[in-house]
């Protein structure tokens, strides 16, 4: 019971981490295209400024998680997926780093190699991100001792590149939604058209993306054996819908959160899909990793459990708190006098 | 190179720097807090400017600090899957309660920081950087109780159906003593780095007479602290030296490359040893009983040599020696230039020996501090969980072009953002508080 438990809390965790740190990738991957002048572009770093490095905690948390809970899945994962984990990992602390050093020097140079830069760490982190959960859902060519035999190119294969381009498409929507709630003027005018741009966009590729889920993997047999599950992608495309209806509606915020939803859903559609599995082998069924042959003793899942259930109820109170002291748009005057 | 070595490799390329920034992050923390809570107190706008000049190269530091950091909890999984795998019922849970407990409250709370001097009160505001700064300690704590968890591990039983170890007592694992003794040693070191940075960029105003009234506070501030802090790593370090002769005998015996087992074993303060032919090539200056004394309390005391342990289980004899010795004499240096800072600190016109000494001295305690962890993670050697696993059985199955490559492209990218980061933390530390005042 435990083991399921956790298989649910680990989807939360992920999904939680798409929602957040998904819309400041997504302004960091619309930077070069949104930021037309210095002043857009620091408005734009300004957007994300506060914001990004609690959300990539939750990377981390997610992280630490899959170790915690399930180490033998932590290990095969991370192992197998060496190359574009630590490509992911580059991108990152590139990330990360051009947000410090961008302002630290006058000179424009110094700064347009950082926004090149801060495109690039942002753009390449949520593909692999996609490429990965990608080929979570298809599965892995891992023997019984987890070692595997695949390729870097081998993960790009069409269903990889699909879902890579699909996190993508959906990080670019989500941060620019949250620029429509974070910026005025021209900004904020942009960023309506580029979700005007997006929406049907995301909707094409989420189609094509679960035709193909269909074709390459087995994610569905869960669905057709448990009807009840199809309220994920019913609720799902509810969120998706509201989204487009709320932003019309003139609510900026709830059009977030409702995008928000569709990244939750989403994300438990995927992933419930491989349950009880948590690394699928794609050579032979028995050497996946699953829940049962995965998971941490009973007492690290019960003591992680209580863990989580007293530390991220206050974790999500204070963050709540910090992204209402700054929920205010960002206006060129508070640029010009800030120091940071 | 085998998979093994590169792994290896990169593990301590990644983890030293990654531990450039830390005890500067903890270390300064503390200090800027300190400031803060004076400028609230007093509501002197000395201390505001104080607060944020030193918050402003905690803030360059801080960023590789935290990025450098996944890293690591990412090359558990990538390149020591096997290692994952065998203890991650216990280690991962450590490392996730880190997150869970620190990360959050560290990264949240900074943002809050940095963004809200005008949004909340003084008061609100000076209280943000204390959590800061106890996130930055605490996480300190769970990464030194998983690593004490390598050093002497507590608290599993072993399941031989999975083939793993599994946690059989929490209580055990997080009061491990042996953990909680490298925990003090190591943050009261981040602490005393912390106020030798404070003492190092001061002096160098201090010795162009730059804002001298803005430095000498800095400097009055630093000096009796960074004193007390030296002083309590010298302590804890003699508590840490005991509990490895309880604890790792062989690691002990490599630190003072020790061959024949012994009792009234003397200390000798020029030592050359010769790994070898199993022997040292030159002792001299020697204290007698010394070292018995001060690994067990009492100088008739038997110290195992490293000739009865089986070869396979030695560490490095020499890297492990000379690490200690270079650390140890480190800190006593940094008590003789604590204690000189303290006694000139009230003068008007301090000498210029002693400031030029404080400026060169910035250095030095990054390079003790990575010492000490090359003592406490070579010496541990040949073991990754000392007794239990062995570090070739830990390693992923990787091809070794696939981690020389990785290792390689951090290389690169670690030397250039250090080379990006020491010249901003430069900049901005020779610029003086005139940068910050808004």
């Amino acid at each position: 019971m435990f083991e399921t438990i956790w298989f649910i809390l680990w989807m939360l965790l992920w999904a939680v981490y798409f929602i957040l740190d998904g819309f400041d990738l997504g302004i960091g991957t619309l930077l070069p295209f949104l930021g037309k002048n210095e002043q857009d572009k620091r408005i734009m770093y300004a957007c994300a400024g506060p914001f990004w490095d609690g959300n990539e905690v939750w990377l981390i948390a997610a992280g630490g998680v899959t170790f915690a809970a399930f180490p033998k899945a932590y290990a095969v994962m991370f192992s197998a997926l060496y190359a574009p984990l630590l490509i992911l990992l580059f991108g990152l602390i590139l990330r990360a780093v051009s947000f410090e050093f961008r302002d630290k020097v006058e000179s424009s140079l110094w700064r347009g190699l950082w926004d090149v830069v801060h495109f690039v760490a942002n753009l390449v982190p949520s593909v692999l991100l996609g490429v990965a959960f990608a080929n979570l859902f298809m599965g892995l060519p891992i023997d019984a001792k987890g070692v595997y035999h695949g390729s870097l190119l081998q993960l790009l294969s069409p269903y990889g590149l699909c879902g890579g381009i699909l996190f993508l498409a959906i990080f670019v929507l989500h941060g620019a939604l949250w620029l429509v709630i974070k910026s005025e003027d021209r900004l904020q005018l942009r960023a309506l058209a580029t979700v005007n741009f997006m929406w049907p966009l995301v909707l094409i590729l989420l189609a094509i993306f679960l035709w193909l889920t269909k074709t390459s993997t087995h994610l569905f047999d869960n669905y057709i054996s448990n009807p009840a599950l199809f309220a994920l992608p019913i609720l799902a495309l509810g969120g998706f819908i509201g989204t487009r209806l709320l932003l019309s509606a003139g609510k900026a915020w709830l059009a977030w959160a409702s995008h928000g939803l569709f990244i939750l859903c989403l994300t438990f559609f995927g992933v419930s899909g491989l349950y009880p599995g948590l690394i699928l082998s794609s050579l032979d069924p028995a050497a996946s990793v699953t829940i049962m042959n995965g998971s941490s003793s009973d007492l690290t899942l019960k003591i992680m459990l209580g863990v989580c259930l007293v530390m991220v109820p206050i974790v999500i109170a204070y963050q709540v708190w910090m992204y209402r002291l700054f929920s205010a748009p960002v206006r060129a005057k508070d640029i010009e006098s800030s120091v940071y | 190179m085998d998979v093994v070595m590169l792994s290896r490799l990169q593990f301590a390329a990644t983890v030293f720097f990654h531990f450039i920034f830390v005890p500067l992050t903890l270390g300064l923390s503390i200090l800027i807090a300190w400031m803060e809570t004076r400028y609230v107190m007093t509501g002197d706008e000395v201390w505001k400017t104080h607060t944020r000049f030193w918050g402003k190269l905690f803030l360059i530091n801080f960023t590789l600090g935290v990025v450098t950091g996944i890293t690591l909890e990412f090359q558990f999984g990538t390149n020591w899957s096997r290692y994952s795998e065998y203890v991650g019922d216990i280690f991962g849970s450590l490392l996730a309660i880190e997150a869970t407990v620190a990360f959050f409250l560290e990264s949240t709370f900074l943002a809050v920081w940095v963004f809200g001097w005008n949004k909340i009160s003084a008061k609100a505001h000076c209280f943000c950087f204390w959590l800061v700064t106890v996130g930055g300690n605490i996480s300190a704590l769970w990464i030194i109780l998983a690593n004490g968890f390598m050093q002497h591990p507590v608290g599993y039983a072993l399941n031989t159906d999975l083939g793993r170890a599994e946690l059989a007592s929490f209580y055990d694992v997080v009061t491990n003593s042996f953990a909680w003794g490298m925990y003090v040693h190591t943050v009261f070191a981040a602490w005393a780095l912390g106020g030798f940075f404070v003492l190092g960029v001061s002096s160098w105003h201090l010795l162009r007479q730059h804002e001298t009234d803005f430095f000498r506070r800095s400097f009055r501030l630093a000096a009796p602290w960074t004193l007390l802090m030296v002083i309590i790593v010298a302590g804890t370090g003699d508590l840490n030296g005991k509990d490895v002769a309880r604890e790792q005998p062989a690691k002990l015996a490599a630190m003072e490359a020790h061959w024949e087992t012994a009792t009234h074993v003397p200390f000798h303060l020029l030592l050359v040893p010769d790994e070898e032919n199993e022997q040292n090539s030159v002792e001299a200056l020697s204290i007698p009983n010394l070292m018995s004394l001060i690994s067990f309390g009492d100088s008739a005391a038997e110290i195992k040599g490293l000739k009865d342990f089986p070869k396979e289980d030695r560490p490095p004899v020499l890297v492990t020696f000379l690490t200690f010795r270079l650390m140890v004499a480190l800190g006593v240096f940094f008590i003789i230039l604590a204690a000189v800072a303290v006694m000139q600190r009230k003068r008007e016109n301090m000498s210029p020996k002693l400031l030029t000494c404080l400026v060169w001295n910035i250095p030095l305690p990054y390079l003790a501090l990575g010492l000490g962890w090359a003592v406490a993670e070579i010496g541990r050697q040949p073991w990754i969980v000392y007794g239990l696993m062995r570090t070739q059985d830990a390693v992923s199955p990787l091809a070794p072009t696939s981690v020389s490559v990785s290792l390689m492209a951090f290389i690169l990218i670690y030397t250039l953002l250090g080379v990006l980061d020491i010249y901003l933390l430069r900049k901005y530390a020779l610029k003086g508080p005139r940068g910050v005042e808004a």
